[in-house]
């Protein structure tokens, strides 16, 4: 992607590049052709919806590859690891493999990159495409040299023979015909063959961000480009009643102020002159107000008093033993800001009758699709290039704000691009947020202390609201002259769930019921945010294992080990236990506590078990978590100091969302609108943390980049109750919160 | 109207109204990509650049307020080829994830080993207080720091 940027502001033209991928391109179609009637047989990962070789590789003439990627950089480090597993299949060195990433004309289509699946899914394809490719460039120099495939070494794309015969890559790229669907039979190499799989290789994109290279859709610079600002609305729905723009049209710079319907924008010279016109335009402009949202103070009741539909998504039912004990407890999670530290950007420009569109969405092709319904435009007329943003962590303006460029450049004169970042107060005010969640627990302990029942019900609205083919996702096409419709809400089906996801518990228990209450009314607008609803259900349901231990009078490790059979999630309870020197029993008490939290993140990816450390000051309600130790185990580990670096983050961030945020609103809008209003941890609060990771080289790899915020968020909790012997069930663990616990 | 101010040791000028934000400037007329704009009230840091060596918020100093002072951005440090001992302790400790905040904790923390050039990680801590980061990189920002405190000890 970096490369991509820095071709463009080199202006080499896309005929120069296509020139330099050799002479193996024929023809680039993603699909191949069925007769009528003949059914494809399924591919692993995201092979299967891009079935053809040369749309995962290429083999250029002078024996490099240039490997397509759908699989985004969104700043976890992702371009580094899908390179190093294509660089180790085809035994290239990483320098000779070059990526294209996220670009709706020339790589292959693998839908969003979220939910830790790139590795999963990306990183699957590009393995056995890889190892494909290598095969048929072993099978063509074995014909050239007269010598069996088995008997012939590669190393560095150089294949040679026992004798000392050589012939390389680019020897062979121009009879290679890689245009050809994938078999997917080709064997990759054994974990014990790899020499680039498995090691810290230093990130692509690191020297670029810290010299100042460009390194993000906001560093782009196109010739002729013009500065765009848009105005949003005082609060959801509401109708642009009139403005005068006369004055503004007049301000130095302004190119043109856009209107259409409510949705109103201004394009500029200058951005500095976009951004004064955009504050006068919106002075200028009166709204009809919206419907009034909620009263917050009376929030999770308002959610629970919404119709909803029960979905049971786990039941075990046997005999009810007797038990000694039920126990109760009921959790809430407020709505959460993805919050990225530069506000969503997007540059567009329209040529031609067709759109261009550089934007750090997750998903080129689904945007595509929405922003061709915005624009009617039919799709092949819209193209969408992935360039990096700031920090991704699930579904934040991105897509809204590349809607918003494309209707500013299609008002842009002569075919000039727009280049629009959202101020601060854009992107709090109107990027969708994590939802609010309502969780209930209620279990039964047998007198010697085992759960012998479990219940467990959460309500909450749709995880994703993403751009959808049943309808228009993207925000300003809600406000157009002709409105359109958002897709209507989905369940996302477990077992990886969206707000239910983690909500059925990995424990063993006798009996059990989990009810995934879906509720369609979104109060406020709301979408993915990292880890979806996984955060809040680990909250609260390892909390309440806690609870429970200390209900039984037992140790909350041993007692969560008595409930778990899974070799892989005890072995990170007892590595993180060992690690932080956990004490049975131990109550240190005085303010200072120690708790530990637990997950196999959605149930099918990485388990990590969190042991964290917090202090809490009674007297200011203020509470701090000095350290924090993780174990984690992946599978198979791409890239040690990767995976770390994304266990260690969700930490710091599951540790922010935890002690500090929440979306404040009132009837007439949003009221979180910058950093003094949603404040996020800063350096000083930050934790230690520890890593320890277990490589499990015969299993397959694991999506890391969620698995750690919930078991924190639960380990801060169950700290707490540990120092304090209070219980907070309602998160975030502010000041004002911590004294009302510590008071009741 | 056209500005004229020193950057990275060179003499530059832009057609910008002297109220215009530092930040624009540097980054849309000198294409300086160091400097990034994350809130534009002051609040983030993300913005930061160093004016006679002290750290300002870009994003709120008019270009017209900077008269004959000194501007260093993050590109006035070092390249990739030849990096500042900050920007190559922070290489080293591959302290980044999106990065976007990377550039002013670095010019934050070349202010902080300006005016004391062994912080303890406490005074670390305390001189990146400002500068806000979303990914949870903070550990390896903080590692990185000290460690180019080192280095710069044995040059
Ligand atoms: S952009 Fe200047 S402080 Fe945030
Ligand atoms: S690395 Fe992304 S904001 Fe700091």
């Amino acid at each position: 992607m970096n490369a991509h940027i820095s071709r463009l502001n080199a202006h080499i033209s896309r005929r120069d590049f296509a020139a330099g991928l050799g002479g193996i391109v024929v023809a680039f179609t993603l699909a191949p052709k069925f007769a009528a009637g003949q059914q494809a047989a399924a591919l692993p990962g995201s092979l299967n919806g891009n079935r053809m070789l040369d749309a995962w590789i290429r083999i250029a003439a002078d024996g490099s590859a240039t490997v397509c990627t759908g699989k985004v950089e969104l700043g976890q480090g992702i371009a580094t690891a899908l390179k190093q597993i294509a660089a180790e299949e085809l035994d290239l060195p990483l320098e000779r493999v070059h990526m294209i990433a996220g670009d709706t004309e020339k790589t292959p289509n693998e839908g969003f990159t979220s939910g830790s699946q790139s590795i999963e899914n990306g990183g699957v394809a590009l393995r056995l495409a890889g190892a494909e490719v290598r095969a048929i460039l072993l099978d063509l120099a074995a014909k050239r040299l007269g010598v069996d495939a088995a008997s012939l070494a590669v190393a560095d794309g150089v294949i040679s023979t026992y004798d000392g015969r050589k012939v390389t890559y680019a020897d062979l790229a121009e009879g290679a015909n890689l245009h050809r669907e994938v078999s997917a039979k080709a064997k990759p190499k054994s974990p014990s063959a790899h020499r680039i799989v498995g090691k810290s290789i230093a990130r692509v994109d690191i020297p670029a961000k810290v010299t100042g290279g460009v390194a993000y859709v906001q560093d782009l610079r196109l010739p002729g480009m013009l500065h765009g600002r848009v105005v949003r609305p005082p609060g959801y729905g509401a109708k642009l009643e009139a403005i005068d723009d006369a004055k503004i049209k007049a301000m130095p710079g302004v190119v043109a102020v856009v209107r259409d319907g409510s949705f109103l924008g201004v394009i500029a010279e200058r951005e500095e002159q976009a951004i004064r016109a955009s504050v006068a335009l919106g002075k200028a402009a009166s709204w009809i107000a919206g419907p009034p949202l909620p009263d917050q103070a009376a929030l999770y009741d308002h959610l629970l008093s919404l119709p909803d539909e029960p979905h049971v998504i786990s039941e075990k039912q046997t005999a009810l033993p007797e038990s000694v004990r039920t126990i109760e407890a009921t959790y809430h999670r407020p709505y959460t800001c993805h919050a990225a530290i530069g506000p969503s950007c997007a540059v567009a420009q329209f040529t031609d009758g067709k759109m261009t569109v550089w934007t750090h969405s997750q998903g080129v092709f689904p945007l595509r699709g929405n922003l061709a319904m915005a624009l009617k435009l039919p799709p092949e007329r819209v193209h969408c290039i992935h360039a990096e943003g700031s920090g991704c962590y699930g579904h934040n303006g991105a897509d809204d704000v590349a809607l918003d460029a494309a209707l500013l450049a299609r008002a842009a004169p002569g075919g000039r691009p727009v280049r629009l970042q959202w101020m601060r107060g854009d992107e709090f005010g109107w990027e969708p947020f994590g939802p609010a969640m309502v969780m209930k627990a209620k279990a039964a302990l047998s007198a010697d202390g085992r759960i012998v029942d479990w219940n467990y019900d959460v309500w909450t609205n749709t995880h994703s609201t993403r751009p959808d083919p049943r309808g228009n996702n993207l925000l300003a096409s809600w406000y157009l002259a002709e409105p359109q419709k958002p897709a209507p809400p989905a369940v996302i089906p477990q077992p990886a769930g969206g707000g239910d996801r983690n909500a059925v518990p990995l424990y063993d228990f006798p009996r059990q019921r989990v009810v995934h209450h879906f509720i369609r009314e979104m109060p406020l607008r709301v979408s993915a945010l990292r880890t979806l609803g996984a955060y809040a259900n680990v909250f609260a349901m390892e909390s309440f294992m806690d609870e429970l231990a200390l209900a039984a009078g037992v140790d909350p490790v041993a007692f969560r080990l008595a409930h778990l059979k899974d070799p892989r999630a005890r072995a990170v309870i007892e590595a993180v236990a060992r690690k932080a020197g956990w004490k049975a029993r131990e109550r240190s008490g005085g303010g200072k506590g120690r708790g530990i939290g637990f997950a196999k993140y959605k149930n099918l990816a990485t388990y990590v078990a969190v042991i964290a450390d917090v202090e809490v000051d009674a007297a200011s309600g203020k509470v701090a978590v000095p350290r924090a130790w993780a174990a984690a185990d992946s599978g198979l580990i791409i890239n040690p100091d990767g995976l770390a670096n994304q266990i260690e983050g969700g930490i710091i961030q599951s540790t922010s969302w935890t002690l500090h945020e929440e979306v404040k609103f009132a009837s007439t809008g949003i009221k979180s609108r910058d950093w003094l209003s949603y404040p996020i941890l800063t350096m000083p609060e930050v934790p230690k943390v520890e890593v320890e990771l277990i490589n499990r080289p015969e299993e397959r790899s694991l999506g890391a980049g969620e698995a750690s915020q919930g078991p924190m968020a639960a380990a801060i909790a169950n700290a707490f109750a540990a120092a304090t012997g209070k219980r907070v069930r309602e998160l975030p663990l502010t000041p004002e919160r911590v004294k009302a616990v510590m008071r009741g | 109207m056209a500005v004229s101010l020193k950057v990275n040791g060179a003499m530059r000028s832009a057609p910008a109204e002297a109220d215009t934000p530092l930040l624009y400037v540097l980054r849309n007329d000198l294409e300086l990509n160091g400097a990034k704009f994350g809130c534009g009230l002051a609040q983030c840091g993300a913005c930061t650049v160093l004016v006679d060596g002290k750290p300002v918020r870009s994003c709120v100093t008019e270009v017209g307020s900077i008269g004959q002072s000194e501007v260093t951005t993050l590109e006035g440090l070092g390249t990739a080829a030849k990096p500042h001992p900050l920007q190559h302790a922070f290489m080293d400790e591959q302290a980044a994830q999106c990065g976007y905040c990377i550039s002013g904790m670095i010019m934050s923390a070349k202010a902080l080993l300006d005016q004391n050039p062994h912080p303890t990680e406490a005074q670390v801590r305390d001189g990146l207080a400002g500068n806000l980061c979303r990914c949870g990189t903070h550990g390896r920002i903080i590692r990185a720091v000290l460690k180019a405190s080192n280095a710069i000890r044995r040059i």
